[in-house]
């Protein structure tokens, strides 16, 4: 009998705090983990005698400003755009149904910056994996490793545009783009814009490089010499004919319309970062009948090059044609990286899939930053 | 030296760009931000450099009498115009040398500046875009000749896409029924619009990323050097 006591006592007890439990009601703030202390997660539980809350956030005066007015009986809210080492101090409100009783809680929170951004875990290791593959292939070049590099019709053209230009006695077309010095794809135009500046100056060919952005042309004009002290031919250097154009878009892209007009290239590349101006550029060299070889990393620009000219560049092959063009082991080496990454790639896509339909969420979560 | 400090530098900053993206405290958080801000900077500075060279070229041209050089006189008169109308009568809000211009501004409705801007430069800029619609027109007449199965292909998908996006597509195949959805031109255009459409230029973005990756790896370990004049 009185073990049977003892058991109800424990079960009334048991069921006492369990329905305290879920009535329990908490708000809190934490400084959101692995970032540059810019955020912090408030979370909340609610009884389901509530219906709607409020969260709202001190401003520096102390008055409170609305941030959510959504119910939700148990949720998070990540604020964002914050000031790392900054005191911040949130307040819940909650009403219940009927209006009888309301909820008033007050959290703060610091955000601090951490020394890792968890979330580009498997940037970094992706990143590592294919500059380790490049850096591997690189020194295997160096100790004479022969490596099998695909041919690139395009930058193989380079030649035949050089010399198509020299028999007709007429001058070569360069862009480099229209972005600014510090977009990669120009640095990419200007590597070849030295190799085809160097074939210019052999064959004694004039080069001409409008140029959109003061930076470029400062970078052009140095790489366009340089080509010609290295073939030997700095007499045959004109600096006028690297020249700056203008800032704006269409207002470059009339200039140059005129130039192939007036001067009637023989060849035309366009390589670098290109925007709405391609086809308007390239449709105006087809015109004229010039000899057109284009190279973008611009996916949506892509399409109008391959129409219009004769050789395209398609994503890869713009950074790979320096590489390709120097025929240096080192950096040849450094393209068989590539195709490294782009084996790791169709694997890590294909465990992707797999995953997806046995339902390992984690995978992608993994990959998309979560952790 | 003079070759050696600027690869010092790229492989530096290079390496000190690369570990601020994955370390997000300071002083790494801000390297980026401070990087960009001296390259607007230097950038502002270089504009100068700009102007400089345009004159330059242009005068040069003028001055020589070369081919077509009214071209380059009109785009000296431009250029001047402009600088002069800006410095003595500002833009917008600004004031120039000579205010803010209230009595012409009163008389042709804007400064001098805005109004040469708005009526002179959007209406050519305006009509170097709309050029565009023409030749898209003469581009996709050229790629849609069919001389292989992949231009055939080109041109099937394009007109399926073109008469997808207009309102005769529901009209063309609307009597398709429900359980042949995809076959509704709208469904289908957006079909070809969202998978093969967005896997080709995925596969082009991660090429053109791996490209990145490479080119920049060989501009900090210095062993591309062309940009700075010069192969090896």
């Amino acid at each position: 009998m009185k073990s049977l006591a003892l058991v109800i006592l424990a079960l009334l007890i048991c069921l006492s705090l369990a329905a305290t439990t879920a009535t329990q009601e908490w708000f809190k703030v934490e400084d959101a983990p692995w970032d540059d202390g810019s955020a912090v997660i408030l979370s909340w539980q609610l009884s389901s005698r509530r219906d709607s809350l409020r969260l709202q956030k001190a401003d520096s005066t102390g008055v409170y400003i609305d941030l959510l007015n959504e119910f939700s009986a148990s949720g998070s809210f990540k604020e964002s755009d914050l000031v790392h080492g900054t005191k911040y101090r949130y307040r819940l409100l909650a009403y219940s149904k009927d209006r009888s009783d309301s909820l008033a809680l007050v959290a703060t929170a610091v955000p601090a910056q951490q020394w890792f951004y968890m979330g580009k875990l498997s940037q970094l290791i992706i990143l590592l994996l294919i500059c380790a593959a490049i850096l591997f292939y690189i020194i295997s070049a160096r100790r004479g490793k022969e490596l099998f590099i695909r041919r690139i019709s395009g930058l193989d053209s380079m030649e035949e545009a050089v010399g198509r230009a020299t028999e007709k006695g007429k001058p070569i077309l360069f862009i480099p783009g229209i972005s600014d010095l510090g977009d990669i794809q120009t640095i990419a135009a200007l590597n070849i814009l030295n190799h085809l500046a160097f074939r210019a100056a052999e064959y004694d060919t004039a080069l001409i490089v409008p140029c959109r952005y003061s930076m470029v042309l400062s970078a052009a004009r140095e790489t366009v010499k340089e080509a010609y002290l290295r073939a030997g031919r700095p007499d045959a250097y004109r600096e006028e004919r690297v020249f700056y154009v203008t800032d704006d878009q269409f207002g470059f892209v009339a200039g140059v319309d005129g130039i192939m007009v007036r001067e009637q290239p023989a060849a035309n590349f366009f390589l670098g970062a290109f925007w709405a101006e391609s086809l308007i550029l390239t449709e105006t060299g087809f015109g004229t009948g010039a000899i057109q070889t284009a190279g973008t990393g611009q996916p949506h620009q892509i399409p109008f090059f391959v129409v219009s000219c004769d050789y395209t560049l398609i994503g890869e092959e713009l950074y790979a044609a320096s590489a390709y063009l120097s025929r240096d082991p080192q950096q040849l080496g450094s393209l068989k990286g590539h195709d490294f990454g782009k084996l790791l790639i169709i694997i890590l896509v294909l465990v992707g899939v797999v995953m997806e339909m046995t339902q390992q969420g984690w995978f992608r979560q993994f990959l998309i930053g979560g952790y | 030296m003079k070759r050696n400090l600027p690869l010092v530098f790229a492989f530096v900053v290079g390496l000190v760009v690369f570990l601020s993206e994955f370390i997000p405290h300071n002083p790494f958080g801000q390297i980026t931000e401070t990087l960009e801000n001296w390259f607007m900077i230097v950038s502002s500075f270089a504009i100068l450099l700009g102007q400089i060279s345009l004159v330059r070229a242009n005068v040069t041209r003028v001055a020589e009498r070369s081919h077509n050089w009214q071209y380059y006189l009109a785009g000296l008169v431009s250029f001047t115009l402009m600088v002069a109308v800006g410095l003595l009568w500002g833009m917008e809000q600004t004031p120039g040398i000579f205010g803010q211009g209230e009595k012409i501004a009163a008389f042709i409705s804007a400064k001098p500046f805005d109004y040469i801007f708005e009526f002179s430069y959007i209406p050519l800029a305006s009509t170097m875009f709309a050029l565009l619609a023409f030749y898209i027109a003469s581009a996709a007449y050229r790629a849609f000749i069919i001389r292989n199965f992949e231009s055939n292909l080109l041109m099937i998908t394009a007109v399926i896409v073109i008469l997808g996006r207009t309102s005769f597509a529901t009209a063309l195949t609307g009597w398709v029924p429900a359980s042949l959805k995809l076959l509704h031109l709208p469904e289908l255009t957006d079909f070809i619009m969202q998978y093969p459409n967005t896997a080709a230029q995925r596969a082009i973005m991660i090429s053109a990323a791996l490209g990145v990756i490479g080119s920049s790896l060989r501009i900090i370990l210095g062993i591309e050097r062309s940009y700075l004049g010069g192969g090896k």
